[in-house]
């Protein structure tokens, strides 16, 4: 999908506002308490660079607590996101009080690579590369208790890319840094990709199929994105739905850009804002975006074509080849033969008298 | 090799193959494979005779651990609240480790019908549930 690239100079970004209900939009900590109060995503992407935000707000307690994000490529850098970003894109279209941070896990395991480890304030953050079955591996070994539905969700995932995001909240030590009740550490991946995509598939780990997921997602292209699959349609499952979709103001830019490693924000962009309300069992996709005109979301980015990418047209093969020889011959050939011998009866016999 | 010959090493192979094939259906335990694959059995629903010893092969696909508890409704319903951690002591009680295969061996008296059940959080409501009838 490097159709997102260059020449179009693409800008997305994406601020997925997780509800309450959302708490840990991968996994839950060994105790399954739930202390993360809110998840909130943020990715933005720019020639051919995702930049991903989140941030995890604290709810209290102690221990440990973790969450699990696939992500669509290696970032290059992890570091402290800015301070005021995802409140202000809230702000932009849903003017209501809204709380950041704090996110949850990271380490090692046996056939997963540890692509990079980040200590942010009290966020342990783990960069892995690995298969489902080595993902929720490493997570188990990890102290995380992953629900009955983690084996196939993170095979779903796996399969179109490896790269997960594991980041582990250490509530002792958010308590040893004075942190308090509702304090966040928003984390910001920079991610060379040509597939962004968000997945929204995630959110709904651990729960009934009954329970219903909401959360908002902000996008932030270039020009007017199509989307996969689109609010509103029969594929969404009703599950979707476009509540604001605009030219971005000036100030809304402005203010996105002046704040820390948001400098890539542009001079213009299209603000949309998707809402999810679907129940966990018709959540079983995420979100493709085409933000480059073309108007082509990718159907294995939406995760429609299970596991792994769609199949290759069918090839021509020699047997094929020889069936529709042989299914044209034999009609042209008789064809042929009747008409010889017709011509022969014919100039053998007056036509009349 | 001649014809003949090599019809006499086929023919030889098939004897073997089926005194083999005698001996094992003989005094061993009947086995049974339940693959456990995202959090489900399969199968579903076994039937097996009574008064045979059958040995459950237990294979677990999943990076997650799993149960594969056995028993009439009472003892679902016992195990539904229960605190052991950890299964192993009784044939009918199996804990399966995360990518691993277990192996456990029961005998049934009578003909009847059991569930197996994983009891681990969650997993039940999930569809973790098989039957087991015992003709």
């Amino acid at each position: 999908m490097r159709r997102l690239a260059a020449p179009f100079s693409a800008i997305l970004v994406t601020l997925a506002l997780a509800a309450p209900t959302l708490a840990c939009g991968g996994l839950i900590g060994p105790n399954g308490a739930v202390n993360l109060l809110r998840t909130t995503t943020l990715a933005g992407y720019h020639d051919g660079v995702e930049h991903y935000v989140t941030a995890f707000e604290f709810a209290g307690g102690g221990g440990a607590f973790g969450s699990i994000i696939p992500l669509p490529g290696i970032p290059t850098s992890v570091v402290r996101g800015g301070d005021w970003t995802l409140q202000r894109l809230v702000r932009e279209t849903d003017p209501q009080p809204l709380f950041f941070d704090a996110l949850g896990t990271a380490a090692a395991s046996p056939r997963v690579i540890v692509l990079q480890q980040v200590r942010i304030d009290a966020l342990d953050i783990t960069i892995l590369k690995g298969g489902g079955a080595e993902i929720g591996v490493w997570a188990k070994d990890h102290g995380f208790s992953l629900p009955p539905d983690a084996p196939e969700v993170l095979d779903f995932y796996a399969n179109r890319s490896p790269i997960f995001m594991a980041a582990s909240f250490d509530a002792d030590a958010a308590a040893a840094r004075g942190q308090a009740i509702g304090d966040g550490t928003p984390v910001h991946l920079t991610i060379p990709t040509d597939n962004p995509w968000v997945p929204l598939r995630i959110l709904a780990l651990g729960k009934s199929a009954a329970e219903t997921v909401q959360a908002d997602v902000y996008l932030l292209t270039d020009d007017r994105p199509a989307l996969l699959p689109a609010p509103g349609s029969k594929l969404a499952e009703g599950g979707l739905a476009l509540t604001h979709s605009d030219a971005a103001s000036p100030q809304l830019l402005s203010d996105l850009r002046s704040d820390k490693g948001m400098e890539w924000v542009p001079q213009s962009a299209w603000l949309s804002k998707i809402a999810i309300g679907a129940t966990a069992a018709n959540l079983r996709f995420d979100l493709a975006i085409d933000a480059s005109g073309g108007g082509k979301p990718s159907l294995r980015d939406a995760g429609f074509a299970p596991f792994g990418p769609l199949p290759a047209p069918p090839a021509w093969n020699p047997l094929w080849v020889m069936l529709l020889v042989i299914s044209l011959a034999v009609p042209l050939g008789g064809g042929w033969l009747l008409g010889v011998a017709l011509r022969n009866a014919g100039g053998g016999r007056p036509l009349a008298g | 090799m001649s014809y003949w010959r090599l019809r006499s090493a086929a023919l030889a192979l098939l004897l073997l193959a089926g005194s083999v094939a005698g001996c094992s259906s003989g005094n061993a335990p009947e086995r049974v494979e339940i693959r456990i694959h995202y959090s489900h059995f399969d199968p579903s629903a076994l039937t097996v005779p009574h008064g045979v010893a059958i040995t459950f092969v237990l294979i677990n696909e999943d990076p997650i651990d799993h149960e594969w508890m056995l028993g009439d409704a009472a003892f679902h319903e016992r195990h539904r609240h229960g605190t052991e951690a950890h299964h192993g002591l009784r044939a009918n009680e199996v804990s399966i480790a995360a990518l691993t295969t277990v192996e456990t061996t029961l005998t049934f008296g009578a003909p009847r019908s059991l569930q197996y059940i994983c009891h681990l959080p969650g997993h039940e409501a999930y569809g973790m549930v098989g039957t087991l009838t015992i003709t």
